[in-house]
């Protein structure tokens, strides 16, 4: 019910804002972007990267989406999109949507609830039309079916209750496809409902938007299109912003010993730092002896001196967090002063002394200095793997584990990771939402296919889906705590830090908003307007 | 010489299926394919789902049938289907090729235009302080890496004009295009350039020292018609050899000189293709530059019999 009101409040304010003379803003130009590399496709349903979502949400319409104009992603800015207002039922297992009417898709067909049903069967896999890759099958394993009230009601049906749901229909991963286009065509000249119509996509080298004329939010987009130069090189793309060929970087693209030579070179340039919600993390194999033995996964998280991994890094402006962003941008994480009291993470003093007990633990396993556990420390061959991977291997050399690095090729990756065929690596995971249901579901359950490290505990699974079912938030959030802790007393996926990076843009360009607990979610455009 | 015309079309023709083969088979012992490309890219694997496209895109058959299938649509002139775009692998290699031509032939230019002229210039005036100060310049030209060099005329650009010769829109008229192409052309040239150059000194540092030279000297022949149309002609040679091999390289090879200066042509596309797994692409691609080489390599040995009337290829 409660959110239900907030529903409806949300509903009513987006509304006012929708009919509100825009008088600030001008509209009228192309906004100019560097992408750093080419998109694998167009549909951001089968796809797991920003490379996807930065060009493409802006593309198509969710049912609900986070307030672009809001920087924090939570319950309370979920604003309606397509859907106009929604309520749960009594029994909290059923979510209606009232959808917007009049909305016509890109290529002139209307939008229907027949369109919202396609969608959910494309995401449980029940679709005749199949997709290619299925990342977020997971996030949906709670939907039992959907059901069309009419062309303009649609209602969404739960095995059980879960409150986090509406955020994972917020977020820019979940877009609603049209029935009337097939997985194929979605993937090279996608087609949806939303302020920017995909023109023109020449690989390796550009990709074009047009405003979409019929939008149903009026008044906007304020801009006339979008145009993406794809740039892979670092340099060059850098040096092009500085020289005014564009007027925007790509999200989150300067790091933070980049962002001097930005500003150097583009005095004028507004950057601003936020969080990506990606964690650098340690994993570990625990099928694979001796690290199937506690102590030592024990031992190697006791090692890690974090402060020494952000300051090397980041100058200091990462973040340490456990398996959710950490406050103040996250909403579900551990706060500094939780972190604090947990093995791993102190800092000076306390760090040397958890180091040096991981030492004892080692020696009494057997290792010493002159006979050091030998393993190969294996990461992807990315720069962000592989620079921490490095301080890994140093760390890990005091408590008597002479580590190798092993670049693996980034097309294998992953696969390498999902079968087990390594023992010690450093990988990166990004989440998509800043909840639960996506963070620790997607990461940590046994069933999920995103579970890469297949860390699986049926007790944690079940708390994980326990908090899932939670109505009262401060219940959920006192349970997803408890579960944070339980992962980093079970060494999981010891998280070393969460990442902060700059986006870059000329003054000229306003109405941009960063996200700052997801880089997936703000990339709808439509509130961005040129003043020149 | 028609017999040694055809003797050498079928050995093209050899050496394109044998190169047709060794792109098929290094391709694939390349680990990964396009179907682990994409779902790492996901952050996942669905071994049913991998199977499920592998099946799609063919990859799940034996290999001599996958050879079959991609030389059978080669000699009809279907190239496939590129895995990432889904469209015909034609449509995405066709429109690349004159930008890397343009860049090409451009670098080529320039770098004829400075090699031979300082090459002889530094044979003639050997040991001066001309020729030392030109072999320094070729030296440069030959040890400074092309991305540093494209880099730092970048950053000079950005820093002293404000400007960036750098593609990132469409060129207006071809002039534009040419200016836009003459600045990475210069940085791939200056390369080419040091080597003709070395390789002009050196062939007139021998031919100057041959009897024919001292009898046309003897017989008052200019200095400059004995530099450049006694010497020059029997020097050049094994220039033409170079800048025939240099002429098929920056067809593939501009890859440094592609990516800093955002240049859409085939070398930045065929190491992207090769990132994705994107067999057609690549193997037509590298076909393509195989073709090349094969045919400027025997344009090369064309121009002999052109430039040297003593060398005949018999019957």
């Amino acid at each position: 019910m409660k959110t239900f009101v907030i529903g409806a409040v949300a509903a009513l304010a987006v509304t006012a804002s929708d009919v509100a003379p825009a008088f600030a803003q001008k509209s009228g130009g192309v906004l100019r972007v560097y992408h750093r590399d080419n998109a694998p496709s167009g549909s951001i349903l089968e796809e797991a990267t920003n490379s996807v979502i930065e060009p493409f949400m802006g593309v198509y319409n969710n049912l609900v989406v986070f307030d672009q104009t809001k920087p924090v992603n939570s319950n309370e800015t979920i604003v309606p999109d397509l859907a106009t207002s929604w309520s749960w039922d009594a029994t909290n297992t059923k979510l209606t949507f009232k959808l917007r009417e009049g909305v016509k898709w890109h290529d002139g067909k209307p939008f229907s609830s027949a369109d919202v049903k396609c969608t959910f069967e494309l995401l449980l896999g029940t679709a005749r039309d199949k997709l290619r890759k299925n990342p977020r099958k997971v996030w949906f394993e709670n939907v039992s079916g959907v059901t069309s009230n009419g062309p303009n009601e649609v209602t969404v049906e739960l095995k059980a209750p879960q409150p986090g749901l509406l955020q994972l229909l917020a977020a820019g991963y979940t877009p609603m496809y049209p029935c009337h286009v097939n997985a194929q065509q979605m993937r090279t000249e996608p087609v949806g409902t939303g302020p920017f119509k995909f023109a023109e996509w020449k690989r390796n080298e550009s990709m074009r938007f047009v405003k979409n004329a019929d939008y149903f939010k009026k008044g906007k987009p304020y801009l006339d299109g979008i145009e993406w130069r794809i740039i892979p090189n670092r340099s060059t793309r850098i040096l092009a912003f500085a020289a005014g060929e564009f007027d925007y970087t790509f999200s989150a693209d300067i790091t933070v010993p980049l962002v001097k030579d930005v500003k150097a070179k583009a005095p004028d340039a507004v950057c601003e730092i936020r969080p990506t919600n990606v964690s650098t993390n340690l994993i570990v194999n625990r099928d694979k002896p001796p690290f199937d033995n506690p102590k030592v996964r024990q031992a190697m998280d006791m090692a890690l001196d974090r402060d020494a991994f952000i300051t090397i890094l980041s100058e200091g402006r990462n973040n340490k967090g456990g398996a959710l962003l950490p406050a103040p941008e996250g909403q579900w994480g551990l706060t500094i002063e939780e972190l604090s009291q947990l093995p791993g993470y102190g800092t000076g003093e306390a760090v040397r002394k958890a180091q040096g007990e991981a030492k004892k633990i080692m020696e009494s396993l057997g290792y010493s200095a002159e006979k050091p556990l030998q393993v190969k420390v294996s990461t992807r061959d990315i720069a962000i793997y592989r620079d921490p991977a490095v301080i890994l291997i140093d760390q890990l050399k005091a408590i008597h584990i002479a580590g190798e690095l092993e670049v693996v090729d980034t097309s294998i990756w992953h696969a390498k990771v999902a079968r087990k065929d390594y023992a010690v690596g450093l990988n990166l995971t990004g989440i998509g939402v800043d909840d639960p249901d996506a963070g620790l579901i997607e990461n940590y359950t046994c069933a999920s296919e995103r579970n890469y490290t297949k860390y699986c505990n049926p007790e944690v699974d079940k708390a994980i889906f326990a908090q899932s079912r939670e109505l009262d938030v401060a219940k959920r959030k006192a349970m997803v705590k408890d579960i944070q802790k339980r992962l980093i007393a079970d060494v999981a996926r010891p998280i070393i830090f969460y990442g902060r990076n700059y986006s870059c843009w000329q003054p000229h360009v306003k109405g941009i908003v960063l996200h700052q607990n997801s880089i997936y979610n703000g990339a709808r455009y439509e509130d961005i307007w040129l003043d020149r | 010489m028609a017999t040694y015309i055809i003797r050498r079309f079928f050995l093209m023709i050899l050496t394109l299926i044998g190169m047709s083969i060794l792109i098929f088979v290094m391709l694939r012992l390349v680990p990964g394919n396009i179907s682990d490309i994409l779902f790492d890219a996901a952050g996942m694997v669905n071994e049913a789902d991998k199977a499920r496209l592998e099946a799609e895109l063919g990859l799940d058959k034996p290999i001599i049938v996958q050879y079959w299938t991609w030389i059978s649509g080669l000699m009809t002139g279907d190239l496939g289907y590129a895995y990432v775009s889904e469209k015909p692998a034609l449509d995405e290699i066709l429109p690349r090729i004159p930008v890397t031509a343009k860049l090409a032939l451009l670098a080529l230019i320039f770098s004829v235009l400075i090699g031979v002229p300082l090459g002889v210039i530094s044979a003639v005036k050997q040991d001066s302080i001309l020729d030392y100060s030109l072999r320094v310049f070729s030296l440069s030209g030959l040890s400074l890496p092309s991305f540093w060099l494209a880099l730092l005329i970048l950053m000079a650009f950005v820093h002293y004009f404000g400007w960036i010769p750098i593609y990132t829109d469409k060129p207006a008229s071809i002039w534009h295009e040419i200016g836009l192409l003459s600045i990475p052309a210069l940085a791939v040239g200056f390369r080419a350039s040091a080597l003709i150059m070395r390789l002009t000194r050196s062939s007139m540092l021998e031919v100057l020292r041959q009897d024919y030279i001292r009898t046309a000297r003897a017989k008052g022949a200019s200095t400059a018609s004995v530099n450049y149309n006694h010497a020059l002609r029997n020097a050049v040679l094994p220039v033409i050899t170079i800048i025939g091999i240099e002429a098929a390289f920056l067809i593939g090879g501009l890859i440094v000189t592609e990516t800093v200066f955002n240049i859409p042509g085939v070398a930045r596309f065929l190491v992207e293709a090769i990132r994705w797994r994107d067999y057609p692409i690549v193997q037509n691609l590298v076909m393509f530059i195989a073709v090349v080489t094969v045919v400027v390599n025997f344009l090369v040995d064309m121009a002999y019999v052109l430039l040297d009337p003593r060398i005949k290829y018999d019957d």
